[in-house]
């Protein structure tokens, strides 16, 4: 998924529809939804006294309204964090430009909003 | 169906469950990339060693494969370097704002029955598969 193409291939439903990423989910959600039911029974993990979890369950504007914000960016580009990270070692322009623009998004938001 | 990869899509998905798991079993911690790097954006003191380790992880198993592969890391832009900055905005602020993206809602969230992570994942997987075809739309 380092490659973008990939994750458009994917998105676009109604093209060349390229499922990877649906098998990329799969795999990795065969593996976490077993394994996290198991490993979230401990008291704590193996180098830490406690768990750092989220525990909010609500539903709310900016859950749903980033989703969207970041969903349309990642559409239009096909890179989402972690790959963008990977694929900084092509030194590639777009992926340099694209995770420099990631982090200003990241910090207009903050400083916008708090 | 094009390209259609299942294989190397599935076992690097469970790789990736693997590091979840990894992550959540050794440091107690959700492997969303999001969070990650806003984690060394914004920096807590005694809080960002193991961001950077990760971080470096991330590029370094790039490395990794390239090496032994021996192919250059396959990577083909989807947009010119004006939109690739749009959209890195629109990543950007929209994981900070919706408190993760697909590793921390997809992965993680979701094995964790996170109603949140559910709801999250659904919205932005439709809204990228909208922004796809509106795409095509506009540049044919």
């Amino acid at each position: 998924m380092v490659n973008p193409a990939k994750v458009i291939g994917f998105l676009d439903l109604l093209g060349n529809w390229d499922p990877s990423l649906a098998l990329v989910m799969i795999g990795g959600l065969s593996i976490t939804i077993p394994l996290f039911h198991f490993v979230l029974k401990l008291d704590h993990p193996l180098l830490d006294n406690r768990f750092y979890l989220p525990t909010r369950q609500d539903l709310d504007f900016n859950l749903i309204g980033g989703a969207v914000i970041f969903g349309a960016g990642w559409g239009i580009a096909g890179l989402c964090p972690g790959p963008a990270v990977t694929a900084l070692v092509t030194l590639n322009s777009s992926v340099i430009l694209f995770v420099a623009a990631m982090l200003a998004g990241m910090l207009l938001h903050k400083f916008i909003t708090e | 169906m094009q390209n259609f990869t299942p294989y190397s899509a599935f076992i690097g998905g469970m790789l990736i469950g693997l590091s979840a798991t990894l992550m959540l079993w050794i440091n107690g911690r959700i492997t969303g990339i999001s969070g990650i790097v806003g984690g060394i954006l914004f920096p807590v003191k005694g809080d960002s060693l193991w961001r950077v380790v990760f971080v470096a992880g991330l590029l370094g198993g790039g490395l990794i494969y390239v090496l032994l592969s021996n192919k250059p890391l396959p990577f083909e832009p989807q947009a010119t370097p004006l939109v690739m900055i749009l959209a890195g905005l629109l990543v950007g602020w929209g994981t900070r704002m919706g408190s993760g993206c697909t590793s921390g809602h997809g992965i993680c969230g979701i094995a964790r029955i996170s109603r949140r992570s559910f709801a999250a994942t659904l919205v932005f997987m439709l809204t990228a598969i909208v922004t796809v075809w509106l795409t095509g739309l506009i540049v044919g």
